[in-house]
């Protein structure tokens, strides 16, 4: 069963997302890691860009496939987690604190309400995985 | 995975919690543990496949050879009984309509391994081209397959079986017993290993399948995927029918040369192939190493310049050899090793350049 915090936000692509203020932080879930397998690269933004909820965020590869990552909010990165470029598998051993991915200033930060709970996740995981 | 095939072995996969996908029509296990892990299992101790999806077709009857030598590109003349032997099967135009092993059995029975998705399309082939006394049978539903692929393979299978191993030469085959149960052992492979393939009756296969792990537990065998089969043959740079083959693909462009027999005699496709030969391949075959960050897949355009010159057949990460690497078909003048090319990743021309094949190469 997969892990999945409770002091976390989710969205339906399987980023989780976490809130401080006004910035996000962003990573992709167990679930998504999991089902993805052993991952071998990613692929980030730089830092300055900016993005609506859903545009595609950067890129994971396992070793099977391709994957985007989207955003679910709106905003401007404002940090990216380079160790990844190197250790792609650290998003596989540690999705939720290593394997963070980038860290977005949002512009709207009313899109939080759209992101789903933990038991919510949870519910969704189990309609549609 | 509605109206798929399931191999004899399938209830032992869910039970080992695998991965299952679609591969040729098949529910198929793609990873145990997980593909790199499972990759270096094999490269370095030994892992163990279930390919009871591959094909098995019996041809026989006198007259055999001859029908043969006249299907498939590859001189099997040169094959005594108790030998295997690698082909491709082409049109008259040349283009590739599978890859397949072919066993001599003697009494002029021949047992061709064909690939899953292609099997009915190679028996209705093959049915249209016999002659006189010679038939051929689908023998699919007879056989499992497993694969015991890794340099600790002979160690590993000659504790369950009295054959002894070390006799039987690369891409030879006898019968046998392995833990009690009748098999075909044949010395061959798909991942650039040493190691033994096992046919055996579907009904024996679990019992084989848990007598090879339980005897390998100590020397770290693992159940292995097609996940992990794809990357090894793809350092092995041995070609997959769908991405490296195809009707469109001749042997000739695959660097399959090894496989075509001009002096052998007549065969379907011999002319068009000796036109090609003479007249140059319009793409060859080549490996290729990202020099830039990203990773090559299936599809993607390869380019000079700006100018596609290409396509990526597979690309991967290379778990034995940690780079980004690609099996291309490239024209003819982009094929020099230190060639720079690029290729296309999500709209962007990234740098890679021609290295030498096969990627990976075992140490006899």
């Amino acid at each position: 069963m997969a892990n999945i915090p409770g002091e976390l936000k989710y969205s339906k692509e399987h980023e989780w997302v976490k809130v401080d203020g006004g910035r996000a932080v962003i990573g992709i879930t167990d679930y998504a890691q999991d089902s993805l397998g052993d991952i071998v690269f990613v692929e980030l933004p730089n830092v300055g860009d900016t993005f609506e909820a859903g545009d595609t965020l950067g890129v994971v590869e396992s070793v099977k496939a391709a994957s985007d990552i989207y955003t679910p909010l709106s905003g401007k990165v404002v940090e990216i987690n380079r160790e990844l470029e190197d250790s792609p598998e650290v998003i596989n051993e540690d999705p939720y604190e290593k394997g963070w991915m980038v860290v977005l200033e949002l512009s709207d930060p009313s899109q939080v309400e759209n992101l789903l709970s933990k038991e919510e996740y949870e519910q969704f995981l189990e309609e549609n995985a | 995975m509605d109206n798929l095939k399931r191999t004899p072995l399938y209830n032992v996969h869910k039970e080992l919690n695998a991965k299952m996908v679609e591969f040729g029509g098949w529910e198929m296990p793609v990873q145990y543990e997980g593909i790199i892990k499972e990759h270096k299992a094999v490269r370095e101790r030994a892992g163990l496949f279930d390919v009871s999806h591959m094909g098995e077709l019996l041809l026989e009857g006198p007259g055999a050879l001859d029908v043969l030598q006249r299907l498939v590109t590859n001189d099997i003349s040169k094959i005594d009984i108790g030998r295997a032997v690698y082909t491709p099967m082409v049109k008259e135009d040349g283009g590739t309509l599978d890859d397949l092993l072919i066993y001599n059995l003697g009494a002029d029975r021949y047992l061709l391994v064909v690939n899953a998705s292609n099997k009915d399309k190679d028996l209705n082939w093959l049915k249209d081209h016999l002659s006189g006394k010679v038939n051929v049978a689908d023998k699919s539903e007879d056989y499992a397959l497993l694969a015991l692929q890794g340099p600790l393979a002979q160690q590993v299978l000659q504790k369950i079986t009295s054959l002894d191993l070390k006799a039987i030469k690369y891409y030879h085959f006898t019968m046998g017993v392995v833990a009690g149960i009748p098999c075909l052992v044949s010395r061959t492979g798909y991942t650039g290993e040493d190691g033994f393939e096992l046919y055996c009756h579907p009904e024996e296969a679990e019992k084989l399948w848990q007598a090879v792990l339980t005897t390998g537990k100590e020397d770290g065998v693992v159940p292995a995927g097609l996940g992990a089969r794809d990357t090894l043959r793809f350092e092995a740079c041995l070609p997959l029918y769908g991405n490296e083959l195809s009707e469109e693909i001749n042997p000739l462009m695959a660097g399959l040369g090894w496989t075509v027999k001009f002096n052998k005699g007549d065969f379907i496709g011999k002319e068009a192939l000796a036109e090609i030969k003479d007249a140059g391949v319009s793409h060859k075959l080549v490996g290729l190493k990202m020099v830039e960050r990203g990773i090559p897949r299936t599809g993607y355009p390869v380019e000079f310049n700006g100018q596609e010159v290409g396509w990526v057949t597979t690309g991967s990460y290379a778990p034995t050899l940690n780079a980004n690497l690609a099996l291309a078909y490239v024209k003819p003048g982009y094929a020099e090793e230190g060639t720079e090319l690029e290729i296309v990743i999500r709209g962007k021309g990234l740098k890679a350049a021609v290295v030498p094949k096969p990627f990976y190469k075992r140490q006899k």
